[in-house]
């Protein structure tokens, strides 16, 4: 982009906009919120109150509030994550689960040579590739359709985030017929243009192809929608100064949208990424009912799937709470990895 | 219990996908739980917790219940598929929480309950009611503990029969009447193996002789005495002749292309039946229903049924009475009556769950019973013969694992992606190994 003229003024002012618009908490205002009426004199008396509340109960006060979410908090996010932690410590199966033998590392250990684990870290690496890229890809071209063209754009929107307001089971299952292999309508229409028919199930890459395209479909409008939020935060001007100086549309798109929206489009990256960690809905019941599997060869058994699997049907908690962890620190490590290229990135632009 | 109750993971009821899916996007189903008490009228509530359809409310069996019993109100709780149930179960169990007073356990986890979990459960054996020479021995066996408490009370049971498509096997030049069906293959399943065979040299275009390898697995393996362990409780099914036997069976099916190629209970096995597609299915009698549901108003009377080369049995279900339950007598009473001859026989009637009592056999609703949709096939003397010829199987507490990864592991990778039958089962084994290792 350097050497365009068009984009000159972008580097410094956009990002600050858009992140303004991310689903992140905007930061501070730097001046105090403009008061509705009567202007000093009420902000003083709010103040005044304050003052006189920091000395009495009202010190607790906030506390109280937000104990609620951190009491919910603690319950059901802090104390699971730790006992996982714990039970992922000792071989204990569901059929005792109070007689636990402590293993150490033991379960740890074996993850690494474990060929059920490392396929499944492969195919969730692989399909998370294959569905976050498209998705994001596709998303951002029709956040820019939808930013400019249309007319009925509040029905264009809704058309977009239809698929995410679908239940992963029903949209699920639409696809495994639509992808069945003796009368699915995929290999139907392969067949009208004179290709034959493919297993899309049983063969290692179309079953992953097929599963990707479950969560592309239910998510690349959601991404849409939040790109299109992102961009409505952009002057138009940019665009007008763009337009005039001859940019095509595709330009526009390049120099000026993309740019725009890089916090944006970091923020998308993070939350798919977590979420291809996270992949079980779409390959437990593309597996028609043939339960955590993951086909006959395990070829889109995801670490979800794995861990499943190890919990509820083979009945280890053990192993399974040290695959549970084990997919939190994967996050963790791609977290900082995230972290770090952003460190580097602005060092290099101050 | 009937055909919703096969407990491998792949065994789905007919509306249970979606079902089940609602529980992977979280919705967990409250099962299961709920502690009786007394109602605004001073009833007794007792709760039943099951999986599936069991049809006892369909069937009015709670209703009567109730006029004989005024001061009883029964409430039931269901979750549709066992694989969901049974880890619920399980948890509610250790931790003595959530339980029902009454609690169905399916035959293929019965083994694991019996040994792990007989320390919770009321030793039904003496109840009052409870008369073991009214159950088929091997049956009773299954939920005794080795020290002699009977935890369970059996429900149903599913022998098996070969279901056929009469007009497939009219073109393909085979003999169509069920008696003569049934001698093509008595006694051997490689008998049944070359009946394939002969079908296939003739077979009407576009259908194949049975559905799946997988389903041929799952009856030969159910018409051996022992199977995945031996009797001391040591898992032997790599060295199993009866599961070598079966393993070689359906694996010539497979690589002889005698199958579909399909996995059962798969949207895909529903559009097969259909479409008609295959001309043979092992069935027990809950699958009745099952086909008659799938293959619709088009398939009536192209159906029928045939004994199986040997008897075998695949499915079936238990009651359980935890120790935990505020109402035990109560609920021991219950249970001991929903399973006493007269009711399974009315379960067989109403709803095709064949009764593992003996002593319903003989009753007229079981003995004479005829299914319509089967071409009026005598379907009571079908089952009761099978019932009566089913070896004792010896169950292991993970005969599930075991017999799931031999089918949708090993031999599905023979029958769907034409891999060599040793490679197959090297991949079961593997499969086998991580999932029994702690």
């Amino acid at each position: 982009m350097t050497g365009d003229t068009t984009t000159t003024p972008l580097p410094d002012d956009t990002p600050a906009r858009a992140r303004a618009t991310a689903p992140a908490p905007p930061p501070a205002p730097a001046s105090p919120p403009v008061p509705r009426a009567g202007g000093a004199p009420g902000r003083r008396r709010t103040r005044r109150r304050t003052r006189r509340g920091a000395r009495g109960g009202a010190r607790w006060g906030p506390y109280a509030h937000i104990a609620p979410f951190f009491v919910l908090f603690g319950a059901f996010g802090l104390f699971p994550l730790l006992f996982t932690g714990w039970a992922s410590l000792h071989r204990v199966e569901l059929t005792a689960p109070t007689d636990m033998e402590w293993v150490g590392l033991r379960n740890y250990a074996r993850l690494l040579t474990d060929e059920f684990f490392l396929n499944a870290l492969r195919n969730t690496v692989t399909i998370g590739i294959l569905s976050t890229v498209p998705q994001l890809l596709m998303a951002l071209g029709i956040a820019h359709l939808l930013h400019h063209r249309l007319r009925g754009s509040t029905f264009f929107r809704v058309v977009v985030l239809t698929p995410y307001a679908t239940s992963v089971a029903a949209a699920t299952l639409v696809f495994v017929l639509l992808f069945g292999r003796d009368f699915g309508f995929v290999n139907w229409v392969l067949g009208v243009v004179g290709a034959g028919p493919v297993d899309w199930q049983n063969g290692r890459w179309t079953s992953r192809i097929a599963v990707s395209t479950i969560v592309v479909w239910r998510w690349t409008g959601y991404n849409a929608l939040i790109y299109l939020a992102a961009l409505q935060a952009v002057p138009d001007e940019l665009y007008e100064s763009a337009a005039l100086d001859g940019a095509s549309r595709w330009r526009q798109f390049v120099h000026v949208t993309v740019p725009s929206l890089r916090p944006t489009i970091l923020f998308t990256v993070v939350v798919s990424t977590i979420g291809a960690t996270q992949l079980f809905g779409e390959p437990l019941l593309f597996n028609g009912s043939a339960g955590a599997t993951g086909g006959s060869e395990h070829q889109f058994q995801t670490l979800g799937l794995y861990l499943y699997e190890q919990g509820w049907v083979d009945l280890h908690l053990g192993r399974a709470s040290a695959i549970a962890w084990a997919m939190f620190l994967i996050l963790l490590l791609l977290g900082a990895a995230v972290a770090l290229v952003g460190a580097y990135r602005r060092r290099r632009t101050p | 219990m009937n055909r919703l109750m096969r407990g491998f993971a792949r065994r789905f009821p007919r509306r249970a996908l979606p079902l089940a899916a609602a529980v992977v996007l979280g919705a967990v189903p409250a099962a299961g739980c709920g502690r009786s008490g007394d109602d605004p009228a001073g009833r007794t509530v007792l709760t039943v917790g099951l999986f599936g359809s069991f049809g006892y409310e369909e069937a009015g069996l709670y209703d009567a219940y109730m006029r004989l019993h005024q001061d009883v109100v029964i409430t039931q709780t269901s979750i549709q598929r066992n694989e969901n149930y049974y880890p619920q179960l399980l948890t509610h169990l250790v931790s003595d929480s959530g339980l029902a007073d009454v609690q169905a356990v399916e035959a293929i986890n019965i083994a694991e309950v019996t040994a792990t979990q007989a320390d919770r459960l009321v030793d039904l054996g003496r109840a009052p009611g409870v008369r073991r020479a009214d159950f088929l021995p091997w049956k009773w066996a299954q939920a005794t503990t080795r020290d002699g408490r009977t935890v369970g009370l059996g429900t149903d049971i599913g022998p098996q029969a070969v279901c056929y498509r009469k007009d497939l096997f009219a073109r393909a030049g085979l003999p169509t009447g069920r008696d003569a069906v049934g001698r093509l293959w008595a006694g051997d399943w490689r008998a049944y193996l070359e009946t394939g065979r002969r079908y296939r040299d003739r077979a009407p275009a576009g259908t194949s002789f049975t559905d799946s390898a997988s389903g041929v697995l799952s009856a030969v393996t159910g018409s051996s005495a022992r199977r995945f362990y031996d009797e001391d409780g040591t898992v032997v099914y790599k060295t199993s002749p009866a599961v070598r036997e079966a393993w070689d069976i359906a694996a010539a099916f497979a690589t002889e292309g005698l199958t579909a190629r399909l996995q059962q209970f798969t949207p895909a096995w529903d559009q097969a039946f259909a479409n008609g597609t295959f001309a043979t299915v092992s069935c027990p009698a809950w699958m009745l229903g099952y086909i008659e549901d799938k293959a619709g108003p088009a398939g009536e009377d192209l159906w029928d049924v045939a004994a199986a080369p040997r008897p075998a049995n695949w499915g079936g279900s238990f009651l359980v009475v935890p120790k935990s339950g505020k109402r035990r007598a109560q609920a021991v009473r219950l249970a001991a009556w929903l399973t006493a001859p007269a009711q399974q026989a009315t379960l067989f009637r109403r709803r095709g769950s064949f009764p593992s009592a003996s002593a319903a056999h003989a009753l007229p609703a079981v003995a004479g019973a005829r299914h319509p949709y089967f071409g009026d096939a005598p379907t009571g003397r079908i089952y009761t013969r099978a019932a009566r010829g089913v070896p004792v199987t010896v169950l292991g507490p993970k005969d599930l694992v075991i017999a799931q990864n031999l089918a949708d592991i090993g031999m599905l990778q023979v029958d769907q992606k034409g891999r060599r039958p040793e490679d197959g089962w090297d991949a079961a084994v593997r499969t086998i190994d991580n999932a029994l290792d702690l």
